[in-house]
């Protein structure tokens, strides 16, 4: 069973106790000018947004066919079966294809290390293998973070959506975002306002590479005996004309 | 006599500012880190180094196997005398486009980790094979010219009778991989400009490293013309010119085909960042070079000829600098300009790519012996031994 994180904007008190757990669980520094920086970075994986009285929550989606995990030719990142996608730093080799390829941005670098790597939420994949909850969605006060079956807060949250049509947005953004995600978000307020693309499709971004890399299998050899081919018949007069100079010649030895 | 001296004396200074400074940004950019000797950001993770050192590298190094199709798989032999300078810009453009790759990669030490875990579904991973093994042949195809230097003749031999597999291969290699560094950003549809983003980026890819593959073998026959005082082979060239004229056409009409379904024809007569960057690559890469080689006098003459492959070099640059920074920089909500430690860099390779060139001319055979124009320097007794021990290994 996959699990996922509905974050509700309209429960959210802007309390930022998530970021703070996220901290303490990754092992973050967190103090109150980090608490300040409305963004998320290499050494901040979540972050809650203010515009006048609302606010949002900045996270990896975990998508449920990640784009990071696709393009990422060494399998560092990964979607496990739970649903955080991971990463793996000793597989990384830095070429920040995942960060390029991202449709939220979210994977962030570690630019002024020597020794740099990829950081990001991972959905606390460690906590969520042990079947405890994320530490954001354990800590929050309010249920605004919820942590659980994705099938099941989906479910909820188009109860939300249907209860209080006035309230929400008549979106549940995740749901089908790039194939979906197994983060979602409800709010009051367009989304676009708080920095998240709305020009996203809803087909899986991997499809988009696979649907070229997975003819290259059948296109070698078809092209590699087309190249062959050619030389074959291009290449035959100058034979016929190699064999017969070298006739002429065991003729003319012969004499 | 002291004019060229003159100019020899001036690039070497100007080559030597160029690897002084590349060693010190070399010195920052490992010591210190990316965040120290570049502008890259969590919002630009890839600037002037893919933009330019990975992705033109390439595409600049295209005509090793653009010719080696032609004078070896299509059998066209008047363009047998060229084939040798374009397969040492190709491996010369592999080298340092991996050496590059090691300033960009954030631990380079990592980089032969493709070789064990594989991620079959990555176009990074399919790039990455193709670039190592295509270096593999290339540094084959490249090989006679080193053994008939030290005259080894067996090898020679061994490596003749088995080229034509790796012609084939390096083919295959490059067609996939040219195209594949298009591929690498199909995975972007909300992040590229529409200018840039089309399901046909591969195949957009593929003909301009083929239009480029031709313009940068005029480009250095001219230059080796003018620099090494070779003749120019103008007839060849001409012929080349004919050949870039027909890629171009395919391409700008298939370009126009593309945005036409894709409905965006409009944004390129509407203002915008985009469009002027676009327009400047279309006028270079394409309007203007196509203008110029269709009207004969132009393409007949080896000032036209040059001057229309420079043009085409530069706005196929501009392409891939706009497919890996500008039409990604809208939707990440910046700008980006490269530090000057990475000009310095790229620059470095550049440099490097025609000392190297240079160095290899001179020492190498990579042109074919002129009738008439240096036999002083080579006897015709020399050329008669080099002739004749094939005869006698074969006895």
């Amino acid at each position: 069973m996959s699990k996922g994180i509905l974050y509700d904007a309209t429960k959210c008190i802007g309390c930022r106790q998530c970021e703070q757990a996220c901290a303490t669980e990754n092992g973050l520094p967190y103090d109150d000018k980090i608490a300040a920086q409305e963004f998320t970075s290499a050494h901040k994986y979540t972050a809650i947004l203010t515009k006048d009285d609302k606010f949002m929550r900045r996270l990896c989606m975990n998508c449920d066919d990640p784009a990071c995990a696709s393009v990422c030719p060494v399998g560092a990142m990964k979607k496990t079966a739970l649903g955080p996608v991971t990463y793996d730093k000793s597989k990384c080799m830095g070429c920040r294809y995942c960060m390029a390829a991202c449709p939220f941005s979210v994977p962030k670098y570690e630019w002024e290390k020597a020794v740099p790597g990829v950081r990001k939420c991972i959905m606390c994949s460690k906590r969520v293998a042990e079947g405890k909850q994320t530490a954001c969605a354990e800590i929050c006060p309010t249920g605004a973070t919820k942590f659980g079956d994705r099938d099941a807060l989906l479910e909820e949250a188009k109860k939300r959506v249907h209860d209080n049509p006035n309230t929400y947005l008549h979106h549940i953004f995740g749901e089908e975002e790039v194939g979906g995600t197994s983060v979602m978000l409800l709010s009051s307020v367009p989304f676009h306002l708080f920095g998240y693309p709305t020009n996203l499709t809803d087909r899986a971004l991997p499809m988009y590479t696979y649907q070229v890399l997975s003819r290259i299998p059948d296109f070698v050899p078809l092209f590699g005996t087309m190249l062959g081919g050619i030389y074959w018949i291009t290449h035959r007069r100058q034979d016929v004309a190699e064999a017969e100079a070298k006739e002429k010649e065991a003729k003319g030895g012969a004499r | 006599m002291t004019v060229p001296r003159m100019r020899f004396t001036f690039w070497k200074a100007v080559f030597l500012v160029i690897m002084v400074a590349g060693i010190y940004s070399s010195y920052i950019r490992f010591f210190h880190g990316l965040g120290a000797s570049t502008n890259l950001s969590d919002q630009f993770p890839w600037g002037l180094w893919i933009g330019f050192d990975v992705m033109c590298g390439v595409m600049l190094a295209a005509g090793g196997f653009t010719l080696t199709a032609a004078v070896e798989i299509f059998n066209i032999k008047r363009f047998h005398s060229i084939v040798r300078p374009t397969i040492l810009t190709a491996f010369l453009g592999y080298l340092l486009v991996c050496a590059a790759l090691m300033y960009d990669l954030g631990l380079p030490w990592n980089i032969w980790h493709p070789l064990v875990m594989r991620n079959p579904h990555s176009v990074m991973f399919e790039v990455a094979y193709c670039v190592m093994l295509y270096t593999t042949v290339l540094a084959l195809e490249f090989s006679p010219i080193v053994l008939e230097h030290f005259h080894l003749h067996k090898a020679l031999k061994i490596i003749r009778s088995v080229m034509v597999v790796f012609v084939i291969l390096g083919v295959l290699l490059s067609t996939l991989h040219q195209s594949s560094l298009g591929t690498l950003y199909l995975i972007m549809p909300n992040k590229l400009h529409p200018f840039w983003y089309s399901p046909l980026l591969p195949v957009f890819f593929f003909l301009s490293a083929i239009s480029v593959g031709l313009a940068m073998t005029i480009f250095e026959s001219s230059m080796s013309s003018k620099y090494f005082g070779r003749e120019l082979e103008l007839p060849i060239l001409q012929d080349l010119g004919r050949v870039l004229v027909v890629v171009l056409a395919l391409y700008g009409i298939l370009k126009f085909e593309d945005f036409y379904h894709r409905g965006i024809l409009n944004l390129v007569f509407k203002s915008s960042y985009e469009q002027r960057f676009f327009l400047l690559e279309i006028l270079l890469s394409v309007l203007i070079p196509l203008g110029m080689l269709l009207v004969p006098k132009i393409r007949e003459s080896a000032q036209g000829l040059y001057l229309a492959a420079v043009l085409c070099l530069l706005g196929f640059v501009t392409n891939r600098l706009n497919v890996a920074i500008t039409g990604v920089e809208t939707a990440v909500g910046g700008r980006y300009a490269p530090k000057w430690t990475e000009v310095v860099i790229t620059a470095m390779f550049v440099a490097l790519g025609f000392a190297i060139f240079g160095l290899a001319a001179k020492y190498l055979p990579i042109f074919p012996e002129e009738k008439g124009h240096i036999p002083a320097l080579r006897s015709s007794e020399a050329v008669a031994s080099e002739m004749a021990v094939p005869v006698h290994a074969g006895d």
